[in-house]
């Protein structure tokens, strides 16, 4: 944590509101990923068109914290840990807001699905069990994020390797499934897609993680193993 | 503390203490100054920044009551021994101060003046030193046609050049800037930062500045020193992003006081 106060206070306050409208948009990010799951199964069209609608809340967050970070660079010219946190919140947004957009993608497919009366079909068992990991891992980065706790980083690197395996199961399973009963074709496609899009938002999250490590420690810990950044954690 | 090591010496301190009376302003300064590089003082007022530069050509040696004790190397000959030729000495360590101070005489004797103390140049040579030394300081195409006139006549900027040129004009090895943009607009000040990255090809800089931005834009290494004490000396591009020790953090993000 950040934890003296700077001598300007207002300094203070800009970068608390930063930080604040962060933790503000990773929650709305976090409902949307756990809504379009579950829209998958129930096909509510109702909370499928809040979804959709909320994606314009995820961008507008995005955009408005972009632009304090661009009026803190150039009034403040934060250096040392505060340029490292400035950093992070814009590498995280970028990061929350392409989540933001799986998700929505997610919540098109469960329309389209739930349009057709193709819903709660078994094959969505298999990604259920993964988007549950991916979820946990968004949870687990936005704590890191606002704790500036990195504990649990190496671990959201290791699940990150764990959804990357799971991904490449179920694939294999609807690949089956499609050359079983090639009238299956369209729909299984749609359920890959999610299957991808879940995919990404783990990756997403586990970039998320990497940027509190460069945050707490300085170091820049993407493109390299998880070894190492077990390593630099207890440092 | 071991003394804080650069890849290519040009200046080495070791245990340099320094008295005003007996106040100790400097405590056991342990530091290396690379050569042809720029390496910024920063801190906070009488933290001993400007009192270290001092040392550095011994300008404390016109006052009684001061003296340092320890060693400052120069190419291995101490700077502090008894022995040293002052004159030497400040030929080969020359200094800018915060306020221009150009000599009462034309732009062309400013810079000749200091010359003809070391050096017996031919008329000729002198004008192709004069010219030398004015082109360096990046201000020979706005005072080649009138340097008859008077260095006082110059805008602040260019005074403080002119200054620059005067210091480089006797060939030193090393170049101190005591804030030497303090006193200056962003224009001049930006001039003579530009200056004082192309002078690094040639000359050693060591520049004590206030301005915490500029020790970022145009130093290689930066030593934050606190109540004569050196905190740390590292590479500019490490202090200002992930600085070692938390007082330097505290300092340069404006968490102090």
């Amino acid at each position: 944590m950040v934890n003296n106060e700077h001598t300007s206070k207002q300094y203070d306050v800009e970068l608390e509101s930063v930080r604040e409208r962060v933790l503000l948009m990773g929650e709305l990010v976090e409902k949307q990923v756990r809504f379009a799951i579950d829209a998958l199964s129930r096909g509510d069209i109702k909370q499928i068109d809040r979804i959709i609608a909320d994606d314009h809340r995820v961008n507008a967050l995005e955009v408005g914290i972009d632009e304090s970070c661009s009026q803190i660079i150039a009034r403040r010219q934060p250096t040392a840990n505060d340029l490292r946190m400035v950093m992070m919140v814009v590498k995280t947004i970028t990061d929350l807001e392409r989540i933001g957009d799986e998700a929505k993608k997610i919540a098109l497919t469960a329309k389209n699905l739930a349009q057709r009366k193709n819903l709660a079909l078994p094959r969505f068992d298999k990604i259920k069990h993964v988007a549950n990991l991916t979820l946990g891992m968004l949870r687990q980065s936005l704590d890191a994020f606002a704790k500036l706790d990195i504990s649990a980083v190496a671990q959201v690197v290791r699940q990150d390797e764990l959804v990357d395996e799971e991904f490449r199961t179920v694939m294999r399973y609807l690949v089956t499934l499609m050359m079983e009963d090639p009238r299956t074709i369209s729909s299984v496609l749609e359920i890959l897609f999610v299957a991808k899009a879940i995919e990404r938002i783990g990756d997403h999250a586990k970039n998320m993680s990497e940027y509190v490590i460069y945050m707490v420690k300085g170091r820049d810990v993407r493109h390299i193993s998880v070894e190492e950044i077990e390593r630099e954690v207890q440092r | 503390m071991n003394i804080e090591s650069v890849a290519n010496p040009k200046i080495i301190i070791k245990d340099l203490n320094f008295y005003y009376g007996n106040y100790r302003a400097l405590k056991d300064i342990n530091l290396s100054i690379a050569e042809k590089m720029v390496t910024a003082f920063i801190g906070p007022s009488g933290c001993g920044k400007s009192t270290l530069l001092r040392t550095f050509n011994r300008m404390y040696q016109l006052y009684p009551k001061q003296k340092a004790t320890g060693e400052i190397m120069l190419d291995g000959a101490n700077i502090l021994d008894s022995k040293q030729d002052l004159n030497m000495l400040r030929a080969k360590i020359g200094m800018v101060f915060q306020k221009p101070t150009p000599f009462p005489m034309s732009i062309y004797d400013n810079i000749a003046f200091g010359v003809k103390l070391y050096e017996n140049l031919s008329k000729h040579d002198m004008e192709a030193r004069v010219e030398w030394a004015l082109r360096k300081a990046a201000l020979w195409t706005e005072v080649k046609d009138k340097l008859k006139q008077s260095g006082t006549g110059l805008s602040g900027g260019q005074q403080q050049r002119l200054c620059i040129a005067r210091a480089i004009a006797v060939k030193p090895q090393v170049l101190l800037l005591d804030e030497p943009t303090s006193a200056l607009d962003p224009i001049s000040t930006a001039h003579i930062e530009k200056l004082i990255d192309e002078l690094k090809e040639d000359f050693t800089i060591v520049i004590v500045t206030h301005n915490m931005q500029q020790a970022a834009r145009i130093s290689d290494y930066t030593a934050y020193m606190y109540l004569g004490d050196l905190i740390e000396l590292g590479e500019t591009s490490a202090v200002f992003t992930n600085p070692k020790r938390k007082e330097t953090e505290d300092y340069i993000t404006g968490r102090f006081g």
